[in-house]
């Protein structure tokens, strides 16, 4: 097997192969496009929210609809097909059978057919700003009654149709995805990989396509069930005494929108795990392998996956404090919720003390590899400390769907999982196309994302303490009262700006080096999981998963049992 | 491969750090070459028979696993609109669940399913007799699949007169006025049944490539897989039958 | 705390803002600490060089558990301490005699029901909704109850008094959100949430919409007036039944 990924397989077969690595790659170039539109959403958004009568292409001047579907669309682009579809389906694809000793996956075809469901409902999604009244404007999490009803907005008809079907065909594709990876994991390690010798980064596979099969169920049978709701005369969320624009909509009604908060919360909640999860993963991995030491507790990694794969099925209803729930099931998901927060923690911990330990003296400078891993350490931190604040009811009940909010979840998961999806490509380039990525360019594009990121999110928690909502379209008009905060909206405009640019460094930077770049060599980081193995026959396992430095005598060895005349 | 097992230096050295696994313990009594019993040892892809129809069982017991969330998000929205009454203008509570007679039919329905669940054991347990699969693979026609597919036939049978019970009971459903939309409970009822008929439906298609397969399918070995998961997934429809039929009769 | 108020938060005026101040005050400054110190560490590691190559991997259960346990104490605390402002301001209803308003959102304005002297409001009914005609709310003119039943689209109350407050919508989720007195809480339609709470300082607070609702959402802005009683009653007693600002008569 040739370390450079055989993608002439991919342009001669299209996308009808089942090679997994080419399923990879397409998947994760599905994940580049998505990410370009979504940014290109955010700064309309951005500078409608500071300049709301200045002309945008498309729009022109955006009206608020206009503002609205940008914001749903954006959130709905990032979650599902960047944040979703990459680090699971496309890193996945491209890695884990490799990381334990798998020729290839357990079920090819149903590979394949997640990437062709994955890439029509990606089309179905787009299809929604071209219909009459637009993309929908609930917002990613589509409360109905808004949802439910055509009437009660522009864009709410074809186009929230389009976004249930989009994401209906999304949920199934997640699923046979999540099916292929349980099965693969289970059945397809080779001979000595037992599961404590997994790399974290196949623990973290495997706890995210547990949830993505609990989770992705439920959105889809909520997907179903809104949309009986809008064409079958059903009224599973729609109340009684629904009044639109003052008439009576559906007079039989009898439903409750609190059900669709709770199916949708249920499968929301999960979702960020299954975000941020193999991000986790990745990063005790790589700083495993830049600081030439095992990752510090390995079975305790493990426990705190486990753990928060586990208790993030337990804690949807903190999204719901101020929502109507009961406030008795308030105190207990805030018990839940801040229960996570350990073994979050303790990850955190874990990582801190692998740095710790020092620098080998050896890697310097820094690849950006592990200058992104450090990024999202510091992400991590950034944004997982304001969790905590929104666990508490009382403290939530102010900050809900303000401004901290959204600082919260784009420091942790956007961010976060944004620099850890480019840690990863980054380091993996080599096995995707035999090369390396330029380490200047990649310098600069960290360094400035890192800054463009804090001066665009930090400065949100601020808006939020002064009560800034989400959602609005602009912060001045004849009923505002938000209109001194236009300053500090206008700097996170500028730097978002600055943040959005510098990611075409990371374009130049891997569309020169994947012609240009330095060759690699079979094993550029020196790495022991076995996808920098060259794998001609089968492997056996006689190590862990991050032996470096082991051995007083030899630097540090693969997973797979080379002869020991093999060994460097 | 030498005979005798010469024990390498990083397995006397090694020191156990509470990370990894332990070695894998040499459990061949020679030393060397030779076989035992023990599939697991062998490197993944040589690990016997079973090994590919374990995978497929793996992966369609995922799979309805993720259906059976799919079912319980539809039975918990039937117990959050049960008990989801509104209070009138005297703040009295009024519950608005009109609980719905479940017509007669579906205990033939019932019977029916689980009837066909026995045939299509039958149909596997055929095609897992030893001396007859042991025939198939020698070449010696096809004696199994012979016995199997009459019983797989009469599943076919069995699930289509379960969908047309399904059918007769929204039939006389609607001749008493209970339509779809009609209230909120009846709503349920027909999404309930609509759901899992759609499941049936698609059981029956697989029974019928099933069927296909068992003809064209040269090696024993995928037969046995497909008819073995097509068998599973019968029993899965009828196990979730039978609970969302408790839900049904019992629980309105 | 600087100058009685959290950065940047708005000036409080609710009885029960005081604590929750207080508690954020401390909240931000415990995880602002945290994040510093974590940082300070990341920068530690990246600049110290290791002094010679050690062997096997350290782990050890002090150092990961000290600080863990430390941190979960931290947690503890907070949500103990946020629990217990949670339950004094949600788990018990009003005071018996409370004032009650009903707060009604729909696309895209909020509006005010006073009971009147009767302190009972008139039935409601969806099919009577007709905003133009001067009835947002659909009241049943014909119930006697609603005589004197007070409709206003800005909220007045008086300084010190309870208030109850009955909130509901008519089309879709919206978001009550007050930041000047810590209060919040979705108005979904087909339900009714109560909460109450004690304006204590007099002025003039922002009402938000905080759940998108709509291509109005950001636009959906009201006032609360928090007066003296004199006031008040001089407002209420100005304030003729059946009228909404801005009906034909």
């Amino acid at each position: 097997m040739s370390l450079r990924l055989q993608t002439e397989h991919l342009q001669r077969k299209w996308l009808f192969t089942t090679d997994h690595r080419a399923i990879g790659i397409a998947y994760l170039l599905l994940s580049l496009v998505a990410v370009a539109v979504g940014t290109v959403l955010s700064i309309f958004m951005r500078i409608h929210l500071i300049a709301p009568d200045l002309k945008l292409p498309f729009w022109g001047v955006v009206p608020p609809e206009g503002y609205l579907a940008l914001v749903t669309m954006h959130g709905t682009l990032m979650v599902f097909f960047v944040l979703t579809t990459a680090p699971v389906n496309g890193f996945a694809s491209l890695i884990l059978p490799a990381q334990i000793g798998a020729r290839r996956m357990a079920l090819p075809l149903l590979n394949a057919l997640s990437l062709w469901l994955t890439l029509i409902s990606f089309g179905v999604l787009l299809a929604a700003f071209f219909v009459r009244g637009g993309a929908p404007i609930s917002g990613w999490t589509n409360y109905p009654p808004l949802s439910a009803i055509a009437a009660a907005g522009p864009g709410q008809a074809a186009g929230m149709d389009l976004w249930l079907v989009s994401i209906g065909i999304f949920c199934l594709a997640s699923v046979l995805s999540a099916i292929n990876l349980l099965t693969t994991i289970i059945s397809k390690r080779c001979e000595g990989m037992t599961l404590m010798r997994m790399p974290l980064t196949v623990w973290a596979w495997l706890v995210t396509a547990v949830l993505i099969l609990f989770a992705f169920s439920i959105l889809l049978a909520a997907v179903v069930l809104l949309l009986s709701d809008r064409h079958l005369a059903t009224s599973f969320f729609v109340p009684p005494g629904e009044v639109i624009d003052g008439l009576l909509v559906a007079p039989q009604a009898n439903g409750s929108p609190m059900l669709w908060l709770h199916l949708f919360w249920f499968f929301g909640h999960p979702e960020v795990y299954i975000a941020v999860l193999p991000a986790m993963g990745l990063t005790s991995s790589l700083l495993a392998n830049f600081t030439r030491r095992p990752v510090f507790g390995y079975r305790f990694m493990v426990a705190t996956t486990l753990a928060i794969g586990f208790f993030g099925l337990l804690v949807w209803g903190h999204h719901m404090f101020v929502s109507g729930m009961n406030p008795y099931a308030g105190t207990a998901f805030a018990l839940t919720t801040m229960a996570i927060a350990v073994p979050s923690s303790a990850s955190v911990l874990g990582w801190l003390l692998m740095l710790l330990r020092g620098r080998d003296s050896r890697v310097h400078p820094l690849p950006t590899a592990m200058l992104f891993t450090l990024g999202f350490l510091s992400f991590f931190i950034a944004g997982g400390l304001t969790g905590p604040i929104l666990a508490q009811p009382v403290l939530d009940a102010y900050l809900h769907n303000t401004y901290f909010v959204v600082a919260h979840f784009h420091l942790i998961m956007a961010m976060a999982g944004m620099f850890s999806l480019f840690a990863a490509v980054y380091y993996w380039f080599p096995l995707m196309t035999g090369r390396l990525m330029n380490e200047r360019l990649g310098k600069w594009h960290f360094w400035l994302s890192l800054i463009g990121a804090y001066a665009t999110f930090f400065p949100m928690h601020f808006a939020g303490l002064a009560g800034q909502p989400r959602h609005y379209a602009q912060l001045t008009g004849s009923t505002s009262t938000l209109g001194s905060l236009l300053p500090l909206q206008t700097g996170i405009t500028h730097s978002a700006l600055f943040l959005a640019t510098a990611q075409l460094l990371f374009l130049v930077n891997l569309v020169w080096s994947a012609r240009h770049g330095r060759v690699a060599g079979v094993n550029p980081w020196q790495a022991t999981t076995m996808e920098w193995a060259l794998i001609d026959s089968d492997c056996k396992v006689v190590r862990g998963p991050y032996e470096y430095r082991f051995h007083t005598n030899l630097p540090d060895f693969i997973l797979q049992c080379a002869d020991e005349a093999e060994q460097e | 491969m030498p005979a005798t097992f010469t024990r390498t230096p990083a397995e006397i050295d090694r020191k156990d750090t509470g990370i990894g696994g332990k070695p894998p313990v040499d459990r061949r009594p020679t030393g060397g070459g030779g076989g035992d019993d023990n599939w697991d040892n062998h490197p993944q892809g040589r690990r016997g028979p079973r090994e590919l129809l374990t995978r497929y069982r793996l992966g369609l017991f995922f799979a309805l696993a993720g259906d059976l969330m799919f079912f319980i998000a539809l039975v918990s929205a039937f117990f959050v609109r049960q008990n989801a009454g509104h209070f009138d203008p005297r703040d009295n509570y009024v519950s608005d669940w009109h609980p719905l007679a479940v017509p007669p039919i579906l205990w033939i329905n019932t019977a029916i399913l689980l009837l066909s669940s026995a045939t299509i054991e039958a149909a596997r347990q055929h095609l897992f007799h030893e001396v007859d699969v042991m025939e198939e693979w020698l070449g010696l026609g096809r004696p199994a699949v012979r016995r199997a597919s009459p019983w797989l036939v009469g599943t076919v049978i069995l699930g289509v007169m379960f969908l047309a019970g399904q059918w007769i009971a929204w039939q006389q459903l609607a001749s008493q006025g209970m339509f779809f939309g009609t209230n909120e409970n009846s709503h349920f009822f027909y999404l309930i049944t609509a759901t899992h008929g759609i499941h049936l439906v698609l059981g029956i298609l697989a029974l019928a490539v099933a069927l296909c397969a068992l003809f064209l399918l040269r090696r024993v070995e995928m037969r046995q897989i497909v008819v073995d998961c097509t068998a599973w997934y019968w029993h899965t429809m009828g196990f979730f039958w039978i609970f969302l039929f408790v839900l049904l009769t019992c629980f309105q | 705390m600087r100058d009685d108020h959290v950065w940047w938060m708005p000036p409080n005026g609710a009885l029960h803002g005081v604590a929750i101040d207080r508690l954020m005050w401390w909240n931000l400054v415990a995880l602002s600490a945290l994040f510093v110190l974590a940082h300070i560490f990341l920068f530690a590691a990246m600049i110290r060089q290791k002094k010679s190559a050690s062997q096997i991997a350290d782990f050890s259960w002090k150092r990961e558990a000290i600080p863990l346990a430390a941190l979960t104490l931290v947690y503890a605390w907070m949500a103990i301490s946020a629990q217990r402002l949670w339950a004094t301001i949600r788990y018990q209803g009003a005071a018996p005699n409370a004032l009650q308003v009903e707060v009604t959102g729909m696309q895209f304005q909020w509006y005010f029901r006073y009971p009147g002297q009767d302190a009972a409001f008139g039935l409601t009914r969806p099919e009577l909704i007709n905003a133009p005609a001067g009835n947002p709310l659909g009241v049943d003119r014909t119930d006697p109850r609603s005589a004197d039943d007070i409709v206003s689209s800005i909220l007045v109350l008086p300084a010190g008094r309870e208030v109850d407050l009955g909130i509901q919508a008519v089309d879709v989720i919206h978001g009550f959100f007050i930041p000047g007195m810590r209060l919040k809480q979705n108005a979904v339609p087909g339900m009714q949430m109560h909460i109450h709470f004690t304006p204590s300082v007099a002025g003039d607070y922002p009402i938000l919409c905080s759940q998108v609702c709509g291509t109005g959402h950001a636009r959906m802005q009201s006032h609360l007036h928090v007066v003296s009683e004199s006031e008040y009653q001089a407002w209420l007693a100005s304030h003729e039944p059946h009228q909404t600002p801005g009906a034909a008569r």
